[in-house]
């Protein structure tokens, strides 16, 4: 249960937070796949109910770290502070129901309806009773705007509909936070739009995010900081204007270089 | 034309198989299915803890799991029956009295265990890393994700391996003769042997394989079934949304006009 001090880095903000909206905060996060080191070091924070959005090369650790965030991976070293408190001495079970992930190949149950995707976490972890769980996820199904195939296989719908389930069904278990890892990058280009919609929307409402993306347009006009990332440690942060406009690293500008 | 008539004499006898019908029937059939289905069921649970213990993190789990199977899976059947169902007869007695089945059904089930738990442990392993991860993203452990999400799939994935393998353990069930059974004992291949060996006329076995026939063929069709079932989807779950980009744009633009 220790609180941590200020961010070192300029352009980052205090993880402290008393709202409903929780901040996230890493400190020194290391990790190493064997004796490939990911993480080396990642300092990185998100003000309680705004987006941030982590870019990158690949292989420089982004997804690594989201995985970090709600412990999927457990960091050799380094704190994880969400709503200014440290999780790393939570049940990760537990701390997994208030950080919602969305991966980038939807990782959707096949053998279950769309429905029951959302309600199954809701009736066995939340303790839903089926009615209770259905109505709950129908109305993330409507804020996603797929309650009409609520019934239907997740095989039988298209990409951008099966993220948008997963989006719903993380969304079902009420997180603090919602991680993005590249959440459409595995989408045709026709369906992109759709899924940041969903996200941009959400952005909107106040949900703190850390979304790794590669869509640079999407970064510009949702994130609150940007933080770009290479070699296992963040090389740059700052508001979507600056990175973009102004990028001090020549690591980054050479990527933007690429990828602009 | 002799032959033909000794052959149809001593394969299509009717009278013999008449003779044999009744007790096929109402005493082989029953006895082959109870082995059968007794075994399999048996069989897969003991399987479904091998698969699990075969893909646990502890190797106190793994190994006996690998050995086990490769003791089970690689001995013949009828050793293995004989061992069990004559080694153990003493302990049976004490326990079940002179009924040779629950040590054959014992019998059965160990050998069945070892190549369902091999089936379960091949269609767990198929199931994408990502399904055990998502659920554990949504807060469930390793444990229940695996039980409400990975191994639902994997068994899907394997059904008609299973079924083969219960067509298999049909066949087997006729090897719990070594044991030797009462006239009541007697499963399909008993009754068919029997009145082979007492008339010379191999037309009772015939119609005893002809049993076993009615057993296994429709078995292959369910697995032909699940197989294609499984290829295509179920009926009414066809290809309705998939491709829908029309949907996509049409919710972006919902999404951006709010």
């Amino acid at each position: 249960m220790s609180t941590i001090a200020p961010a070192a880095s300029p352009g980052t903000s205090s993880p402290s937070d008393t709202a409903s909206t929780s901040s996230v905060a890493t400190r020194d996060i290391h990790f190493a796949f064997g004796g490939n080191k990911v993480l080396r070091g990642v300092d990185l924070d998100v003000k309680g109910g705004t987006a941030a959005c982590i870019i990158g090369p690949s292989g420089s650790g982004k997804s690594t770290l989201l995985r970090c965030v709600n412990r999927l991976l457990e960091p050799d070293h380094g704190e994880v502070h969400i709503g200014g408190r440290s999780v790393m001495g939570d049940d990760p079970d537990a701390l997994r129901q208030r950080v919602g992930m969305v991966f980038q190949h939807f990782n959707l149950f096949p053998h279950k309806s769309v429905l029951a995707n959302i309600t199954l976490g809701l009736r066995t972890l939340r303790g839903l009773s089926r009615d209770e769980a259905e109505t709950s996820a129908l109305t993330q199904l409507d804020r996603v705007g797929l309650r009409h195939k609520a019934q239907m296989r997740p095989g039988t719908l298209s990409g951008g509909q099966q993220q948008r389930v997963a989006i719903a069904r993380a969304l079902a278990m009420s997180p603090e936070v919602m991680l993005f890892d590249e959440a459409t990058s595995a989408l045709d280009p026709e369906l992109v739009k759709g899924v940041l919609a969903t996200i941009a929307d959400l952005a909107g409402e106040g949900m703190t995010m850390l979304v790794v993306t590669h869509e640079m347009g999407f970064a510009r006009g949702v994130a609150e900081t940007v933080h770009f990332m290479d070699g296992g440690r963040v090389v740059e942060s700052g508001p979507p204007e600056q990175l973009f406009e102004a990028a001090a690293s020549r690591r980054l500008q050479q990527f933007l270089s690429q990828v602009l | 034309m002799d032959i033909l008539r000794t052959l149809q004499e001593t394969f299509l006898n009717l009278d013999a198989m008449g003779q044999a019908l009744p007790e096929l029937i109402a005493v082989g059939l029953p006895n082959t299915l109870i082995l059968a289905l007794c075994s399999a069921v048996l069989g897969t649970m003991v399987g479904m803890l091998l698969a699990v213990s075969g893909l646990s993190r502890s190797r106190w789990l793994r190994w006996p799991a690998r050995i086990y199977t490769d003791i089970f899976r690689g001995l013949p059947a009828a050793v293995t029956i004989l061992l069990i169902g004559v080694g153990l007869a003493p302990l049976g007695l004490a326990i079940w009295g002179p009924n040779p089945y629950p040590l054959g059904i014992l019998a059965l089930s160990l050998i069945a265990s070892a190549y369902i738990g091999e089936i379960f442990r091949s269609g767990i392993q198929s199931v994408e890393p990502g399904q055990l991860q998502a659920a554990r993203a949504l807060g469930f452990s390793r444990s229940v994700g695996m039980r409400l999400v990975v191994i639902p799939q994997g068994v899907r994935r394997v059904l008609p391996a299973l079924v083969n393998q219960f067509i298999a353990l049909v066949k087997e069930s006729s090897l719990v003769y070594f044991l030797g059974l009462l006239a009541t004992q007697r499963d399909l291949f008993r009754i068919g042997q029997d009145q082979a060996a007492n008339t010379g006329n191999e037309s009772a076995l015939l119609l005893a394989g002809m049993f076993y026939l009615l057993i296994t063929v429709p078995l292959t069709h369910v697995v032909n079934y699940i197989d294609s079932r499984l290829r295509t989807g179920r009926h009414g779950d066809g290809n309705d949304g998939a491709d829908d980009p029309e949907d996509d744009l049409a919710f972006a633009v919902t999404q951006e006009a709010q």
